[in-house]
């Protein structure tokens, strides 16, 4: 079935979708990830966005019910070069084209996504469109023109959760968690972690490092959370422009100094918008398992996951109060940071990994340390 | 923390002569190293004794030692030259297990040199078995139930615990030879023996197997700040059982999860920091139970590896070059990324393709071996290939084999429709070199993928792949060639079908194809190699053909010339010509000529960015070479220096209206073609022997009884000797006729004189079109009728009389001139009762290039590059034949090891893989260098076997004489022996097998023989002399198999007794 990509600058391309019929517009992105499309799908940061992946092969060992990264897949369309229909892995349950089809993802392949990728790269991250529907180049590249885009667009209020829930045996569980997850004579951490479309994963490694977890709403006010009593404040990924997030830099303004706050991705943007800097949108954005991260304060370089088309301005940041710890080695942006004064660290990247490289996983024994410590 | 400053000269270690499983990518890898080492200022001293490679050019080292890699000698350039530091990863399992001898023997400490990158510790904990196993116990990893002994009965002890099959592996040895998988007793007691002979240190290792369990490898690096990363993730179609170096192999990792991936890059991590790898590359592989990802380890290389220059191909990050830099003591982000320029070394390269490698099998080359593959390693060569899909790559990388494949099928070549069901089963079943052919008849006959993989192993998902290229087949010769309409013509060549493919199935040819492309604008596109998944952007013209909407190339304007590399290797073209290749390249370079290399094997030079401005990583044929041809249109193509492929390419590229410079396709066909060579001879009064071109057996027979016997046959339409044979009467000649085909041929077959006892002269020589300069005149050692790949032969002649050099000399200068050669130009001469005979003219370039290069100090390869780019040889100053006062002497190494139940006899049918260099002041001593740098040991004492056929027997006598002398005690069967005593030499009678024991095989067996001088007619005429043969190779026992190969020897011998073994570096004799 013929499908039409369409890119706000007039660009298109001819490919064929394998999941039927559809039309989906957002912005476009690519992930350079050799492996992990399924966590990549079910990764809630990826809102409103129409993912390509780099690698050309795509479907090869299909998709299972434990590698899902939060309830659902999120981009609007999924691009590749060529769909394999036959997985073969022995945790496969179902062929990605179903797994798109489920969560009414289009899924279009057999086009040069590499052209696609040059072309982000050299103009940067742009609106565009895909569809089977209208096969119109013209009224195809108008829609995508036409769409507001991500820019200043609050997108966490459509992937937070609506009631708090705790982590259980690999799923969530609606309601409190903090009694009923503690070990007999062990001493866990409570951390609150605010679900700005957090990914799973983050959940199971604060879990792994002995913490009970109770995730709430991203707009959930200061007060209820340190009426929780918790030992650290967990600030989760998200989706989109930090800045078009309503309704929250101020409830962190209010947490620093009061708990530790470890913050991921958009959470670590959330913290440095409430330190007083600004965010700014990288050209194309960083998205891949490849990224090279410097940690300044050991000199150690890691690989990491990373997914964000967004950057906290480092020189936005309040002289003095706040350190950067971390950066990128092929671009130099700011990838980590820590106030001088308060518990309070973040990274751009993400230490839970999933997909991607599980050199960062360190960043959560630091905040362990950083609960004890206090 | 930059470059260390406390060390200012390194030694590197070579890995030798070309073998199975040691090949041409140590060179690949040796030669960045050198290049890196010295762009940082450091002093370096290289010891390598394989003549053939790029890293031996005397311009790259300081100091440049052609000698054995032997501890001994490797203790001597120590002595003589004083490096602070030794680099011993780099080249293969040779140079690591050769720095631990030479530590062992305490040379390092006594001249305080240390061990760079890894020291003696971490290599055995990564190759000794049990300390490996035990490290990863320690870091909670899995390796296969294994058990260590070194002995037979705890062999068989153990076997109870583990349960058949059991894999064998003696500890230390090369490519995993003399390992198989036992399948019972019988079966245990063989490899066992064999095992624990092979191992250095007499240690073998049993283990679980895990036959059909998946096979990955991950390449990792390391710097001193313990940053560590993951070049390339390589997954083995073959599933666990094949070599890996015998698998066909895939990058990236296809069936792997993330989940599962990242928790292998885990071990691979913890796995490097646990052995303790302190900077450089390693390889680690693993194995998956498909059934429920299990993971075990298998092994770890401390050391880069034929897969590290496969995962730099692949990538197009160079993990050699990066490792000399980190052993040295830059870290990882201090080095920045070649291709990307702004971005650094500390990173994970993502592509956006897929590659595959195949292995090139040579058992046509050893009939009597069987055509199996098992844990150790038989390929000789291999061939990549990139494309957008696996199906894209796996069909190029058919076509890349250059064994006259087109693609996976389609092309009516290499049927099983022959076979029964069962017979295809059992080729399914047991994995061997024509596998690929039987899984393609099994699709064809529609077994289903479940079915395929219960019998392969293979991964479904590859079988799906396979299948649907089997089903796109189908389509095409369905719709026939009206249906290729240009979007189904598109998805074909998506999918790898080639134009051979196309016209095969539409019954049109590759041609109709081709234009049909043209119209409908069907034509592939260039992608370039970025090791970013085009993240950033490139800078290096890193190349391969896909079809797709957007062409990468970036088309320059001013002079460019294509080469045309030589492909996989294989017996008879391999590392000499791609050296050829490369250094065309960089004369080009130094002419300010742009130049872009073609070629398909990920083990080379040639295949390296830096070498070529521009790299097409692309297979050799008609269709993939004219696309880029029609995307370049250069203003030449160079096809005289690639071996035979760029050849054959020649007269098709000819006629697709490409230049071709240098010797003209009419020169070469005028020195192939039967008659025009006769005629060419009789022009320039110039003789051959008597020969004959015939059809049918009657012919044959009549021309051979007109010419007399013995005569050389051999079918018309084949290169590199195969199938060549010496013939001795009637019979021979119809057991001849029976194994090409019958007694009516449709190619003619070639009857020639055979000249008994002849003395055979290689000369390579260069022409400007007007004037010859004789590169080097070869003579060898031995006699005429064995392939000249296959001799042992010295520069300058050392039996030659001036006379005749002079009239060699003359012949050789006439006929360039006559065939108008521009450029190189070999020669081969047999020297009968003082006449000259022509057996032979190449013009191109030859094997022995770069010896004679080597040798004499004349840049051959280069100095014919700028001739063909219009240069007289005046201008390059090189006004007349280059005079040596040393000696070289070039050995061949064989692979009889690896092939069970060959016999070592050598022919007119090359068998060798790889080639040494001994070079000296004296003769007798750089015969001495050249048997020790082959493998060889030279005895010193004990007793020498001798049995040779009549016609050998005066030519044995002096050596026979001369071992006495030496205090050998000699054994003789009866012929011999009469033959000896009645000239007075002392010596024991002993029995040939046949005649009742004991016989000469107990005293092998007993290991009391350390010298065997066995020859024998052509053919494996007597089993007798076939077994003492195996068995002096099996038992490692010296032996000869010609008399003038033993005399040779026996020189060298007397030499070493008067005199101490020396070491001096190339740059000392030219």
């Amino acid at each position: 079935m013929k499908a039409i990509i369409a890119l706000e600058d007039g660009t298109t391309f001819e490919g064929h979708s394998f999941t039927g019929h559809g039309e989906a517009v957002g912005e476009i992105v690519f992930n350079t990830s050799l492996s992990g499309y399924q966590e990549i799908l079910t990764d809630p940061s990826y809102t409103g966005q129409i993912v390509t992946m780099t690698y050309p092969l795509i479907g090869n060992y299909g998709t299972n019910p434990e590698d899902m990264e939060s309830a659902a897949a999120h981009p609007k369309a999924f691009l590749i070069k060529e769909y394999n229909s036959y997985p073969s892995n022995y945790r496969s349950t179902k062929p990605l084209a179903e797994f798109l089809q489920e969560y009414g993802i289009l899924g279009v392949e057999g086009f040069d996504t590499r052209a696609l990728v040059r072309h982000i790269r050299t103009k940067g991250a742009m609106k565009g469109i895909v569809s089977t529907r209208d096969l119109d180049k013209e009224a195809l590249v108008k829609k995508a023109q036409e769409w507001s885009g991500l820019v200043g667009q609050d997108m966490v209020k459509k992937v937070t959760c609506t009631s708090p829930y705790g982590w259980g045996e690999n799923e969530p569980v609606a309601g409190s968690n903090f009694e009923t997850a503690k070990k007999p004579g062990e001493k866990a951490f409570k951390v609150v972690a605010f679900d700005f479309g957090i990914k799973y994963n983050q959940l199971r490694l604060l879990q792994k490092k002995g913490c009970q977890v109770q995730v709430v709403p991203a707009r959930t006010d200061a007060k209820t959370v340190l009426a929780m009593e918790p030992d650290g404040i967990f600030l989760s990924n998200g989706p989109g422009d930090p800045e078009g997030v309503e309704g929250v830099v101020d409830t962190i303004r209010e947490l620093l100094g009061k708990k530790p706050i470890f913050g991921i991705c958009l959470g670590h943007q959330m913290l440095g918008l409430a330190y007083g800097g600004s965010a700014y949108k990288l050209k194309f954005g960083h998205r891949g398992g490849n990224q090279p991260v410097k940690d300044l304060t050991t000199g150690h370089v890691e690989i990491t996951s990373q997914n964000h088309g967004f950057c906290i301005d480092e020189s936005t940041l309040p002289a003095g109060e706040v350190e950067v710890t971390h950066i990128n080695l092929n671009d130099n942006s700011l990838e980590g940071m820590r106030h001088k004064k308060y518990p309070a660290f973040s990274v751009q990247y993400h230490p839970e990994h999933a997909p991607g490289p599980h050199d960062a996983e360190y960043l959560f024994d630091r905040f362990i340390d950083m609960m004890r410590a206090v | 923390m930059p470059k260390r400053t406390d060390i200012k000269k390194i030694l590197i270690i070579g890995s030798g002569p070309i073998i199975i499983s040691q090949a041409c990518e140590f060179d690949y890898s040796g030669a960045q190293a050198v290049k890196a080492l010295k762009e940082e200022g450091y002093e370096v001293i290289l010891i390598n004794s394989n003549p053939a490679t790029i890293m031996t050019d005397p311009e790259l080292a300081d100091a440049t030692y052609i000698e054995p890699i032997t501890p001994e000698f490797v203790a001597k350039v120590i002595e003589k030259e004083r490096p602070d530091a030794l680099l011993p990863t780099l080249g293969g399992q040779t140079a690591l297990n050769t720095a631990i001898k030479v530590a062992e023997l305490g040379i390092l400490e006594k001249y305080n040199v240390e061990l760079l990158a890894a020291n003696i510790e971490v290599i055995k904990k990564a190759e000794g078995r049990e300390e490996f196993r035990d490290a990863m116990r320690k870091i909670g990893l899995n390796v296969p139930t294994s058990f260590i002994v070194k002995t037979l009965e705890s062999a068989m002890a153990c076997s109870e615990e583990i349960g058949f099959p059991i894999i064998v592996r003696p500890s230390f040895t090369l490519g995993g030879t003399g390992g198989g998988i036992a399948y019972n007793r019988q079966e245990l007691v063989e490899f066992c023996t064999a095992g624990l002979d092979l191992s250095m240190t007499t240690e073998i290792m049993l283990e679980r197997s895990l036959l059909g369990w998946k096979e990955f490898e991950l390449e990792v690096m390391r710097d001193k700040n313990d940053n560590v990363v993951i070049i390339c993730s390589i997954e083995n179609i073959d599933a666990m059982g094949v070599h890996t170096g015998d698998s066909i192999t895939v990058a990236p990792a296809q069936t792997l999860t993330d989940r599962e991936y990242q928790n292998m890059r885990d071990a691979a991590i913890a796995i490097i920091r646990e052995i303790g790898v302190e900077t450089g590359g390693s390889n680690v592989q693993f194995a998956v139970n498909p059934v429920d990802g299990e993971l075990m380890v298998i092994e770890m290389n401390p050391r880069v590896s034929r897969s590290s220059a496969l995962a730099s191909k692949a990538t197009g990050f160079p993990i050699a070059k990066i490792a000399a830099k980190l052993a040295v003591g830059y870290t990882l982000d201090e080095l920045t990324n070649d291709i990307t320029k702004e971005t650094l070394a500390a990173f994970e390269p993502s592509i956006d393709y897929c590659v595959v490698k195949i292995p090139r099998w040579t058992f046509e080359k050893f009939p009597e071996a069987e055509d199996y593959l098992t844990t150790s390693m038989k390929s000789v060569g291999e061939t990549m290939s990139m494309g957008r899909t696996f199906k894209e790559a796996f069909q190029k990388a058919m076509r890349s084999l250059e064994t006259g494949r087109d693609g996976f099928g389609g092309d009516g070549k290499q049927l099983m429709t022959h076979l029964d069901q069962e017979d295809l089963e059992s080729g399914l079943r047991i994995p061997n070199s024509q596998r690929f052919a039987q899984i393609y008849e099994a699709l064809k006959r529609g077994m289903g993928i479940e079915e395929l993989y219960t019998l392969t192993q293979i991964d479904p998902w590859f079988l799906f792949n396979f299948r649907q290229i089997v089903d796109t087949e189908l389509e095409i010769s369905k719709k026939g060639f009206q249906g290729l309409d240009s979007e189904f013509l598109r998805y074909c060549k998506e999918r790898g079908f080639s134009d051979k493919q196309l016209g095969y199935l539409t019954g049109t040819t590759e041609n109709d194809i081709r234009q049909l492309r043209k119209k409908e604008a069907v034509t592939p596109v260039f992608k370039l190699v970025d090791t970013c998944a085009a993240e950033f952007e490139s800078y290096t013209p890193y190349y391969y053909s896909t079809y797709e909407q957007e062409n990468e190339a970036s088309i320059t304007t001013g002079k460019k010339i294509i080469i045309l590399g030589g492909g996989p290797n294989r017996i008879g073209q391999g590392i000499e010509f791609d050296y050829c290749c490369v250094h065309a390249a960089f004369a080009l370079r130094e002419i300010g000529v742009e130049s872009i290399m073609i070629n398909s094997n990920p083990e080379t030079v040639s295949t390296d960015y830096d070498t070529s401005d521009k790299l097409f990583f692309e297979p050799l044929t008609r269709e993939d070479v004219l696309s880029i041809i029609d995307q370049e249109k250069p203003d030449g193509i160079i096809v005289q220096f690639g071996g035979q492929t760029p050849l054959n390419l020649a007269v098709p590229l000819a006629e697709a209206g490409v230049t071709i410079i240098g010797t003209q396709p009419d020169a070469i066909d005028r020195a192939e073609d039967r008659k025009r060579f006769q005629q060419f001879l009789q022009k320039l009064s110039l003789r051959q022997p008597e020969n004959d071109t015939v059809k049918t057996l009657d012919e044959a027979l009549s021309a051979a009884q007109r010419i007399g016997y013995p005569v050389v046959v051999r079918p018309s339409y084949v290169l590199g000797g195969r199938d060549m044979r010496i013939v001795y009467n009637d019979q021979g000649i119809k057991d001849f006729m029976i194994a090409i085909g019958g007694t009516t041929l449709e190619h003619p077959i070639l009857i020639d004189k055979f000249l008994k006892e002849a003395i055979e002269v290689d000369v390579d020589a260069i022409c400007d079109g007007k004037r010859t300069i004789i590169g080097g005149i070869m003579e060898h050692v031995e006699e005429a009728g064995i392939h000249s790949g296959d001799s042992c032969c010295v520069l300058p002649p050392h039996t030659l009389s001036k006379a005749l050099i002079e009239e060699i000399k003359s012949a050789t200068r006439a006929m360039a001139e006559e065939l108008g050669v521009i450029g190189l130009m070999n020669v081969q001469y047999a020297i009968k009762d003082n006449d000259l005979y022509i057996l032979e003219v190449n013009p191109r370039a030859s094997r022995t290039i770069p010896f004679v290069s080597k040798a004499t100090g004349v840049p051959l390869a280069k100095m014919a590059t700028k001739v063909m780019m219009g240069a007289t040889l005046d201008e390059l100053g090189l006004m007349a034949e280059v005079e040596i006062s040393h000696w070289a002497v070039k050995e061949a190494v064989f692979p009889f090891d690896r092939f069970e139940n060959v016999d070592t006899l050598l022919g007119p049918e090359m068998k060798s893989t790889g080639e040494v260099m001994g070079i000296d002041d004296n003769l007798g001593l750089a015969i001495a260098k050249a048997q020790i740098a082959a493998g060889s040991h030279i005895p010193k004492q004990g007793n020498v076997f001798v049995s040779v056929r009549d016609s050998d027997k005066k030519v044995i006598l002096p050596v026979a004489r001369a071992l006495v002398d030496l205090k050998f005690r000699i054994y003789a069967t009866k012929g011999t022996a009469d033959y000896l005593q009645k000239a007075g030499v002392e010596c024991t009678l002993i029995n040939k097998i046949s005649e009742g024991r004991p016989h000469i095989l107990d005293k092998i067996q007993d290991r009391d023989i350390s010298w065997i001088i066995n020859t024998s007619l052509g053919k494996r005429t007597t089993e007798d002399s076939y077994l003492i043969r195996r068995a002096a190779l099996d038992y490692h026992i010296p032996y000869t198999t010609t008399a003038s190969g033993a005399a040779a020897l026996v020189r060298g011998m007397q030499e070493l007794e008067k005199n101490e073994l020396s070491v001096q570096p190339v740059q000392y004799f030219t």
